[in-house]
């Protein structure tokens, strides 16, 4: 399968603007699902303009957020796909400029040093393009997350030692969780990293808090920590905006990988209740686009 | 709870008798203000030309289409989606916001810190919260984008919104130390212990 770099473009741009505007099923199934068991009624009506604003941003074609966040595209290439990968990367960054300065839609991106918005979301090394390979014959998946600041803020390494064991990693979590509050916009889901080196454990935790809700770790172990945590952090109280409630996370999300004798290394990656996400997929058929 | 509705400007009178949990709907003007506004006004000495006097500030930067002046439009900007951005990073400039300039609300997402409950205190101030990423429903409040300044910083500009039937906003912190973010902070400490216990953590 040749991939059709126009195509590329042109999809980047329209998952772009897509994921802004309409959240995942998952999302939208999770926040019934905190509505049906939140007891604290300032909690209920706050989620309650929450879904209320998920059917406005649907109704008016407008963005569910006026964060239009850092423009991530994650893709997936199987075999059998010829593609110039430098001509990729640049037909993506197209796409994502061509969503700001067409749609229009604010330009969330600076340089870190010199403060200057460039008005078309990207920057250097921005878009992030992150590369994995599939054994999926003929197969290419673009997976494009706007992720806001107010959670991306939320983010922590902690390089724990081995006398801390699992407990360190619990704990350091819990208190997380409690010292951004309100900040990060909950409900979340909060991403977590165990293991790894320090990048790749941060690179983790991002890519457990932008899983689909119901998704479950591949590794039983991390899979068992995510159901404990997920249950602790909603003990907390901090709920909605933290202003109180049940619902502080729809889920606690862990990714694990194996790490060195002397590490025991966890990140932190916060999702906002705006857990926005559009995915696409190339295949000999065509182009689907869908979460 | 009092529920209120409060035309802007407005006064310290005004602010003085709102507790922390009644609910505020502001109507005719509200000013957008970001990190980069206050860093130009507080830090690089800038200053801009409108009358902030006993007027609210919310903590965004919209998305705008750039259009030609109109009417409607009168300062070439219309309106795609206006939301809230998170507090705390600006905590440090509430209090010159109302020392310097007369600013009586501050909305935001999130909670401020003690100095900005300081400065409610002395001054006559409030910290209204709105609901973060609601900014869809956020927009259908807003009327109008009827000027702008620091157009330079865009979109991290001051705004000047006309505004019909804005919120309902919580009164997070109030003018007299009260604040609905001490009440969930103690919770979360007072349940942190069980919460580890609860995955076999002692703490």
């Amino acid at each position: 399968m040749k991939l059709d770099l126009a195509a590329v473009e042109e999809t980047a741009k329209h998952l772009y603007i897509q994921a802004l505007k309409i959240l995942p099923p998952d999302i939208k199934d999770g926040f019934k699902r905190l509505d049906a068991t939140e007891t604290d009624p300032t909690a209920k009506s706050i989620l309650a303009t929450m879904i209320k604003n998920i059917d406005v941003a649907e109704d008016t074609t407008n963005l569910l957020c006026q964060d239009t966040g850092i423009p991530i595209y994650n893709i997936l290439i199987g075999r059998g796909v010829e593609v110039d990968g430098h001509a990729l990367k640049e037909a993506i960054r197209k796409g994502c400029e061509r969503a700001t300065t067409e749609h229009p839609l604010r330009s969330s991106v600076v340089h870190p040093i010199t403060r200057v918005n460039e008005q078309t979301s990207c920057g250097i090394k921005v878009p992030v393009i992150t590369i994995d390979f599939s054994d999926k014959d003929e197969f290419f998946e673009m997976e494009m997350i706007p992720k806001g600041s107010g959670s991306e803020n939320g983010s922590f390494l902690k390089m724990c030692i081995p006398a801390e064991g699992v407990a360190g990693i619990k704990t350091f979590v819990v208190d997380k969780v409690m010292e951004v509050g309100g900040r990060v916009c909950p409900p979340t889901i909060v991403g977590v990293g165990v293991g790894g080196t320090s990048d790749l454990c941060t690179k983790l935790a991002k890519k457990a808090g932008a899983r689909p809700l119901g998704s479950v770790c591949d590794d039983p172990e991390g899979a068992k920590l995510e159901k404990e945590l997920s249950a602790a952090v909603n003990m907390l109280g901090i709920g909605p905006q933290g202003l109180g409630g049940d619902s502080t996370a729809f889920a606690v999300h862990v990714e694990t990988a194996a790490t060195h004798i002397t590490m025991n290394p966890v990140a932190v990656n916060i999702m906002c209740h705006s857990a926005r996400r559009a995915r696409a997929t190339f295949t000999p058929k065509g182009v689907e686009i869908g979460f | 709870m009092a529920e209120h509705v409060i035309h802007m400007p407005c006064n310290e009178e005004q602010i003085r008798e709102l507790k922390a949990g009644d609910t505020v709907i502001l109507e005719d003007w509200l000013y957008g203000i970001r990190d980069a506004t206050q860093i130009h006004m507080f830090d690089k000495g800038r200053k801009t030309k409108f009358d902030l006097n006993g007027h609210a500030v919310i903590h965004t930067a919209p998305n705008v289409k750039k259009v030609p002046k109109s009417n409607f439009c009168p300062a070439g900007y219309e309106s795609v989606c206006i939301g809230t951005t998170t507090s705390q990073r600006m905590e440090r400039f509430t209090r010159p916001l109302m020392q310097e300039y007369g600013v009586r609300m501050v909305i935001g997402k999130g909670g401020l810190g003690e100095d900005s409950r300081a400065a409610f205190k002395e001054f006559g101030g409030i910290y209204l919260a709105i609901i973060g990423g609601t900014a869809a429903l956020e927009t259908t409040w807003i009327e109008q984008i009827t000027d702008v300044d620091l157009e330079d910083l865009n979109p991290e500009c001051l705004w000047e919104f006309k505004i019909k039937g804005f919120g309902p906003l919580l009164v997070a912190m109030d003018a007299h130390g009260g604040s609905l973010y001490d009440g969930v902070k103690k919770t979360a400490e007072d349940r942190r212990a069980e919460a580890l216990a609860s995955m076999g953590v002692s703490s």
